[in-house]
């Protein structure tokens, strides 16, 4: 018999290993076409996996807003630019480097981190209760929406202030165009 | 090691974006090495609120455990906002082609750096016909 658990690390494994080779082949391929189309094969992924994860409302908002419409904002921004990337002029190791370096820090940060998946995690023991609060408290029955619109709304708030200030910059940037040319 | 597979899985996918965003200078493909980086992010977040065998956190009576809220909210939020900061920048890459005529990093700084020149020769040309006007 093999038990639910099993399946999911098996799953959360395969679905990594796909995210592997998509990353690698953004990171390989020159065309910005091929990348960005890329880019929206790894953020649906990535929401598959957030599936697996339990964390569905995030894998909804991430295949609506991550593979749907900033694969959008790309296409519009290729159309308005260029598609083709210049060849590398040479080959750089300071990336490689830096990049090298990070890794090996989030690595050596890695062993003290709590097993995947295990319920005595500190983050399932310790902080607010909201699974045991969410339905006396607010009577919804999904407690990401009752976290999101009501234990933190200034949370929330606060993010719509900022795609609200980030509209008003985005305004202001293509009106200006506008205005050169007309002139 | 096999037990921190997904966290080391996450921790390749992260340095994939910031490589990106380093090594090439396109700012598109920096964006996108971006978008790489953040979205892996995200997974570091999700994955310690996943317990194995649990459900999502959407309480019925059938169920007794269930994954942890509290990250699901937060990377909610930090989804809605990565949106807005890219839409500003790829916004902020039309206008740079539109002034420069590329995107291309070392094409922009060069161009840059010829444009500083000629004004500076502009200036001691234009101080020294001034002083010359000023003689005759």
């Amino acid at each position: 018999m093999i038990d639910a658990a099993m399946i999911e690390t098996a799953v959360t494994i395969i679905l990594l290993l796909l995210l592997g080779a998509v990353a690698i082949g953004i990171v390989r391929v020159r065309g910005l076409f091929a990348a960005v189309v890329l880019l929206g094969v790894y953020s649906l992924l990535m929401a598959t996996l957030f599936i697996v994860l339990d964390a569905v409302d995030v894998a909804m908002t991430e295949a609506a807003v991550g593979a749907g419409v900033s694969t959008v904002f790309f296409l519009g921004a290729l159309w308005l630019t260029d598609t083709v990337e210049a060849p590398a002029k040479r080959r750089q190791l300071m990336p490689l480097i830096v990049a090298l370096v990070t890794a090996g820090a989030l690595l050596w940060g890695l062993s003290d981190l709590p097993q995947f998946g295990s319920p005595d995690q500190p983050i399932h023991r310790q902080g607010a209760d909201y699974l045991a609060s969410s339905l006396p408290d607010t009577g919804i029955p999904n407690v990401v929406t009752s976290v999101l619109a009501s234990y933190r709304g200034f949370d929330t708030l606060g993010e719509t202030t900022v795609v609200f200030t980030a509209g008003i910059g985005i305004l202001a940037l293509l009106r200006r165009r506008r205005g050169e040319g007309g002139n | 090691m096999i037990a921190h597979f997904s966290q080391i899985a996450t921790i390749f996918l992260l340095v994939a974006g910031l490589y990106v965003v380093i090594a090439r200078g396109n700012m598109v493909k920096k964006l996108i090495g971006l978008s790489l980086f953040q979205t892996s992010v995200y997974l570091l977040y999700i994955l310690p609120g996943k317990v194995l065998g649990g459900t999502a956190p959407i309480l019925d009576a059938s169920f007794a455990v269930y994954a942890n809220p509290l990250p699901h909210v937060l990377i909610l939020t930090a989804i809605v906002v990565g949106i807005a900061t890219l839409a500003l920048g790829l916004t902020l890459v039309v206008r740079i082609k539109e002034a420069y005529g590329t995107i291309e990093e070392d094409e922009i700084l060069a161009r840059d750096g010829s444009k500083e020149s000629v004004t500076d020769k502009v200036k001691i040309a234009g101080n020294k016909t001034g002083r010359g006007g000023n003689g005759a």
